[in-house]
């Protein structure tokens, strides 16, 4: 028997009025599952940071959510212009936001490093021109 | 502490089964069984949706009646301030708290006052304050529920300062006590509500062990023997007029407006309420300081335990607040004082009660998540009611927890309907021949 919940949800780039959705269904899972507040609270960070970065600034995205007993795994796989310069991407304050996204509270740079901090482990890979696609996990215990 | 005390009961008597209370239930802890609507205790909190909604009045408030304080030798009425918003648009608070002794308490004390004291409490927290943000009121009990059940990560952005009934209440029965020489158990402090949620505060209130309340009597209970004196109170009432801005407490944006500060929000409704603290728990909105959150839209003027139209309610105490509430009723400085005296701070820790796991084993709970999802997916998803929960979903969610099965479902059942209904039909064109043929006889034999 499959010991993991796995559920996969799309976005679509530019849908600000669905934007954070899908952190909140994530959210609604884990704590269905009883997993820790503190836990939650993490990953509900990481998943509304890049389900807001599809939003942004690629054209659409699945993302993976799996769950098992002990790990709590997130995979974003995005279509869109990808990341040319990853190490600068990741510093903190770097953003290409424009001036509208600012006006929305949104283009503060913090988005990737939070989502690194508030992971176990965290890859990104990107594709210029393809996609760009990231792994976030989190340890249950 | 998990608090058991919900302040809405169902009268089985009276409920018909209609299911309007489960359709609309913001949290869906309605479920009809047996043609009765009963509460799923766990997820109600007590935001008194119901008692608005129900026709036939079968879900009641568990407020309490004048004749319960009759062990006490002096009591004391707190009302509300949106009691001052019920009547006449030129009522004036003094008058109707005139009005409150004229019908059986031995006092009365106003909460406009201390509200505004609270206001300037929350100011100075609001000065010193440097951790995580924003900081959400703590005053509406559906709210506070709402949190402890859903959102335990913000229950550290609850600002932890005395309410402003409780702050009336304690120095209400401080004073009688001294003029009087009465003990605390001999006074009762009663407050008047506009809905049942305070009843909860009063019985479990938060960061502490016991309410300065004894109670809480429903403004639709007494307004109408309120009304009925109003009119012998003559000119001068024996108080001194309310002032001061806490007048406008009671109203969508009161809190705030009476705070003097920046970046402060105010949500009304659940469901605003709900997308807000979503979009705390996901990181966001830190450069707001303070948020004032009310489960009613209207606010406290729109609770479900009121007789004025919510919106006219607002007009009447914004018309209050022009004529009394520019001068302040405290002196500032003074406030600040018994701040610093920790007179207004709660040390105690809110706990969290948050909803039943599927399972408290984490395997075991990942299992039956993915069975719950199964089982949706056979769900025909029309939210039809029919088998006594409010949605496809909850039900799934029940059928997990043991609490229904799947044959409740109308649509899984459709095939066992067929065969029955075919064996039926069958019966009935039988016994229908029969009879055609015995009323054929008869007709012949009477001609
Ligand atoms: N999925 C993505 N596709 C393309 N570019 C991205 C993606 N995610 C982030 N970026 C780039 O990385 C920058 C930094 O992202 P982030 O740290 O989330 O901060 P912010 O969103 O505030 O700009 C963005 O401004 C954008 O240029
Ligand atoms: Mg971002």
């Amino acid at each position: 028997m499959n010991k993991s919940f796995t559920q996969t949800f799309t976005v679509s780039g530019n849908n600000f009025s669905d934007a954070g959705k899908i952190s909140t269904e994530i959210k609604m899972i884990l704590k269905q599952l009883g997993i820790n507040s503190d836990i939650v609270r993490r990953v509900a960070i990481a998943s509304y940071e890049s389900e807001m970065n599809v939003v942004m600034y690629a054209c659409k995205a699945k993302i993976v959510l799996d769950v098992d007993p002990e790990v709590i795994k997130i995979i974003v796989e995005d279509e869109g212009p990808g990341i040319p310069d990853i190490e600068l991407t990741m510093k903190e304050g770097y953003s290409t936001a424009t001036p509208e996204m600012r006006e929305l509270g949104f283009g503060a740079g913090m988005g990737l490093p939070n989502i690194k901090k508030n992971s176990d482990e965290f890859t990104i890979k990107s594709d210029v021109g393809k996609g760009t696609r990231l792994e976030i996990i989190v340890y249950i215990n | 502490m998990k608090n058991s005390f919900r302040s809405i009961g169902i009268d089985k008597e009276k409920c018909n089964g209609c299911m309007a209370c489960m359709r609309f239930c913001p949290t869906q802890a309605v479920r009809i069984q047996n043609n009765k609507a009963f509460l799923l205790e766990d997820l109600c909190i007590d935001c008194g949706e119901c008692v608005r909604l129900c026709e036939y009045k079968a879900i009641v408030p568990l407020t309490n009646s004048f004749s319960e304080f009759s062990k006490f030798k002096y009591t004391i009425a707190i009302p509300s301030p949106v009691f001052y918003s019920q009547f006449g648009k030129d009522a004036k608070p003094a008058v109707l708290l005139a009005a409150l002794k004229k019908i059986g308490f031995d006092d009365a004390f106003d909460v406009a006052c201390p509200s505004e004291a609270v206001s300037i409490a929350i100011q100075e927290y609001l000065h010193t304050y440097n951790g995580p943000k924003p900081l959400i009121s703590p005053f509406c009990p559906t709210i506070l529920r709402l949190i402890q059940i859903r959102y335990p990560n913000l229950l550290d952005h609850i600002i932890p300062i005395e309410s402003p009934m409780e702050i009336a209440a304690r120095e209400a029965k401080r004073l009688k006590m001294k003029e009087f020489g009465l003990s605390k158990n001999e006074i009762g402090a009663i407050y008047i509500t506009p809905c049942p949620s305070k009843m909860l505060s009063i019985k479990y209130p938060p960061r502490k062990k016991h309410s300065f309340l004894d109670g809480a009597i429903a403004i639709s209970d007494i307004y109408s023997s309120a009304l009925k004196v109003l009119s012998n109170i003559t000119g001068n009432a024996e108080t001194d007029e309310i002032h001061g801005l806490g007048l406008g407490w009671p109203i969508f944006g009161g809190q705030v407006s009476s705070l003097k500060a920046e970046d402060c929000l105010a949500i009304g409704g659940l469901n605003d309420c709900i997308r807000i603290f979503e979009e705390i728990e996901n990181g966001r909105l830190k450069d707001i300081q303070y948020i004032e959150c009310h489960s009613c839209p209207t606010a406290c003027v729109g609770g479900s335990l009121t007789i004025e139209n919510p919106y006219i309610a607002r007009g009447k105490v914004l018309r209050m607040v022009e004529r009394y509430g520019t001068q302040p009723c405290h002196d500032k400085k003074y406030i600040e004082r018994l701040y610093d005296r920790k007179y207004f701070s709660l040390p105690g820790k809110l706990s969290p009660s948050p909803i039943e796991p599927l399972d408290k084993d984490i395997s075991k709970a990942i299992q039956k998540l993915k069975q719950k999802q199964k089982i949706l997916g056979l769900l025909p998803r029309l939210d039809c009611g029919i088998c006594g929960a409010p949605t496809c979903a909850s039900f799934a969610d029940d059928v997990i927890k043991g609490m229904a099965t799947a044959d409740e479902c109308i649509f899984l059942t459709i095939k066992k309907f067929e065969t029955i209904s075919g064996n039926l039909f069958q019966s009935a064109q039988k016994t229908s021949r029969k009879v055609r043929k015995r009323w054929e006889r008869g007709n012949n034999e009477i001609e």
